[in-house]
């Protein structure tokens, strides 16, 4: 005979029996608190204390650097950029592509391919972003940008450079040796040792450098190294960079705004390792069905990467460089951390709100800051880290200075 | 016999399926010959609960008319795909536009599995386990038939965690179905072979579907959060209907301020948040760390809300 269920908590009106049904919810409770405090403590945990390793002067270290020769590694990087761009959308994209420089604005007007590295790798300008990269010697290298539920991947290998975009199954293809000789420069300047290197290109008597203890990253005990304007007037406020201690191999890159806040570029491995990758990784045959771009069918077109940010020096970042290099007549004033590029466009400059009137000048007027000096009057437009100035006769001063020292710097020149 | 399984023998007229769960409990009760009394029954016991537990809920038609409403999304992706590439273009106008993969479809059957995944994943499969999990405690209630089953010695927990059984392998099945029913379709109307991987590598075709069972296993695990919270609605209400509605809506609900960018700090803990990272399994290598994610947020929340399931299903009055 079955007998019935002698539940334990049918009792219903016993007070006791209440305080039994409530106390059960402390198991989800408890669940709760225990993910909670493991999403809190671990990785508190797993960053437990900075390794110990023997003094290093800076200068050792950046021969470090220097003589790094890391030819094998694949790894996982992460890159943050915030440059305070306003988020404009789907404008985003045109903004990235002028930053990204003149090779985008010759080609504007042919149509370009989906795979096409400068026009897509501008789009690191903005945003955080998960890169793979993998090296095989000077003759071979990937970076793949990992996107949702798809990937843009460069290939270098040998001869020939690919460019594949799964999203739109889109295929760019370059021979390395037609105009520009193969090597680094097909690379992609997304790792922490691209954005070093410029880096430390920029070393002299107007930066501090120091060696400002040690820390991990990747799971690798790594050196920091601090560079540090001397200057005032940048809007720089530091670029740190750790070193791996065995290969000397730069893992991450930081550069803080002197305004303070977030970095306005963070680009540093989660993982890597130094093995060889696996050969197969450097395969490329392109899909079925899929469109192919030659080089040579791009007017105008510059070499894969050259165009990208944070290629030029670090004063530069991003692109500013690049942005004059179409234009005639660039000039360069001040020195150091304090450089300020200026050029003519010849044209007639951005027209200030109140010339324009109107819901368009108020659009105008709340994109920059109208200034007058002794250059005439014009507009400054800032980000986080370069700031610009457009006169109202069509010339442009830009550089990594806070905008009195660019007002000052335009007054001089 | 007992008074109860006379009952369920009433009951039975009206409804032929909870005839069916109350004669299988009967029968469970039997089968291992404890006499009735006995307390403690053998894990055997617990597998035949979940057993016709599954045959119950998979003999339904709203069961399969659900299955074959997820059956069908395939076959449609599919044939858009074919109407609008007859004049040999690519499929998304080459723009990327649509679920992720479509544009290769067309080159390799196969892709028609992970479009049709990530077509339904969003929405038609979660949606399908809210139905079932949420009618699982709410729709017996509804029915009159809860007290019935709780009268077999079967334990409260034990029938949760049989109801909860059957809502995964529901999930499992569900996914099949699609993965299934794409694959199909794929062959029939694309061509199949070596297919490229996102990051740009040939893979066999082999290694192909070996690719599409891993992420049709990974799907199936991502829809056990939803279960456990379709589950934990459908003990707090005696109504079925009630339960999915509230099942579904909280689903459209997350989606919804998934999408919205000022919540990016809570989005990583919304349950459908890392639903799409199975497209990570075609990178090559192999890019695990979303997924990772993904499966561990899907344990919490199978975790949380199938203890708060337990903690209130234990607890409750059972008056119908």
């Amino acid at each position: 005979m079955a007998p019935y269920e002698s539940d334990d908590s049918t009792a219903g009106a016993d007070p006791r029996a209440g305080r039994r049904k409530a106390s059960r919810y402390v198991v989800p409770v408890a669940v709760v608190g225990v993910a909670a405090a493991t999403i809190g403590i671990v990785p508190a945990l797993a960053d437990s204390g900075d390794p110990d390793l023997p003094e290093i002067s800076a200068q050792q270290l950046i021969e470090k650097i220097a003589a790094s020769d890391v030819q094998q590694l694949s790894g996982t990087v992460k890159i943050s950029t915030d440059l305070g761009l306003p988020d404009l959308g789907g404008l985003e994209k045109s903004l990235g592509s002028g930053f990204g420089g003149a090779g985008a604005g010759a080609r504007s007007g042919s149509e370009g391919s989906a795979a096409d590295p400068s026009a897509k790798m501008t789009e690191l300008v903005t945003g955080s972003h998960t890169l793979r990269v993998a090296t095989d010697g000077p003759d071979r290298q990937k970076v793949s940008l990992l996107e949702d539920a798809a990937e843009y991947s460069l290939i270098h290998n040998g001869k020939d450079i690919w460019g594949y975009d799964s999203r739109s199954n889109e295929v760019y293809h370059a021979t390395a040796d037609d105009r520009h000789p193969a090597g680094k420069d097909a690379e992609l300047p997304a790792t922490p040792r691209d954005f070093a290197e410029e880096a430390l290109k920029s070393v002299d008597d107007t930066t501090s450098v120091t060696v400002d203890g040690t820390v991990h990253v990747a799971g690798r005990d790594a050196y920091k190294l601090l560079i540090k304007p001397r200057q005032s007037g940048t809007t720089v406020g530091a670029i740190s960079i750790a070193v791996d201690a065995k290969t000397g191999m730069p893992l991450k890159f930081t550069l803080t705004p002197a305004g303070g806040g977030a970095a306005v570029v963070d680009a540093g491995f989660t993982k890597v390792g130094f093995g060889k990758p696996d050969a197969s990784t450097f395969d490329f045959t392109p899909p079925k069905g899929a469109k192919v771009t030659e080089d040579e069918d791009m007017p105008g077109k510059d070499l894969p990467g050259k165009n990208l940010p944070g290629k030029d020096a670090p004063g530069e970042i991003p692109g500013k460089g690049d942005l004059g290099k179409g234009l005639d007549g660039l000039k360069v004033i001040g020195k150091g951390w304090n450089t300020v590029a200026t050029f003519d466009t010849g044209g007639q400059g951005i027209p200030s709100g109140s010339e324009v009137g109107g819901d368009l000048g108020g659009f105008l007027d709340s994109l920059g800051d109208h200034v007058s000096g002794k250059f005439g009057s014009g507009t400054v437009f800032s980000t986080r880290l370069v700031n610009a100035l457009v006169t109202d006769d069509g010339k442009v001063y830009v550089g990594t200075v806070d905008k009195d020292t660019l007002v000052r710097t335009a007054d001089a020149g | 016999m007992s008074r109860a399984d006379r009952a369920a023998a009433d009951t039975a007229a009206a409804d032929t399926a909870v005839a069916d769960t109350a004669a299988a409990y009967t029968a469970a009760v039997d089968t291992p010959g404890q006499g009735g009394a006995a307390r403690a029954p053998s894990p055997l016991w617990t597998l035949g609960l979940f057993r016709s537990e599954l045959v119950v809920t998979l003999r339904r038609w709203r069961t399969l008319a659900l299955l074959g409403v997820l059956a069908a999304v395939p076959v449609l992706v599919g044939i858009a795909v074919k109407i609008e590439t007859r004049d040999g273009s690519g499929a998304g106008g080459g723009g990327g536009e649509g679920p992720a993969f479509i544009s290769q479809v067309t080159n390799n059957g196969l892709f028609l599995v992970f479009t049709a995944l990530a077509a339904t994943l969003p929405f038609f499969l979660p949606m399908a386990i809210g139905v079932i999990a949420g009618d699982a405690i709410a729709g017996e209630a509804n029915a009159g038939t809860l007290r019935y089953l709780l009268v077999a010695p079967a334990g409260r927990t034990r029938l949760l965690l049989a109801k909860y059984a059957t809502t995964m392998a529901f999930c499992l099945l569900a996914t099949l179905v699609v993965a299934a029913s794409a694959l199909a379709v794929g062959a029939l109307l694309f061509p199949l072979g070596d297919l490229t991987t996102i990051s740009g590598t040939r893979i066999g075709f082999a290694e192909g579907l070996g690719r599409a069972l891993l992420i049709a296993l990974v799907v199936a695990a991502s829809l056990t959060g939803v279960a456990a919270l379709g589950l934990f609605v459908s003990t707090l209400t005696g109504s079925g209907i009630a339960a999915m509605a509230t099942t579904v809506g909280l689903l459209i609900t997350v989606q919804i301020l998934d999408q919205i960018p000022q919540l990016h700090a809570v989005q990583p803990y919304l349950f459908s948040h890392y639903w799409l990272s199975f497209a990570d399994l075609m990178r090559e290598p192999l890019y695990w760390d979303e997924v990772r994610k993904n499966l561990g947020l899907q344990a919490l929340y199978a975790a949380v809300f199938g203890s708060a399931a337990w903690a209130r299903f234990a607890a409750k009055d059972i008056t119908s």
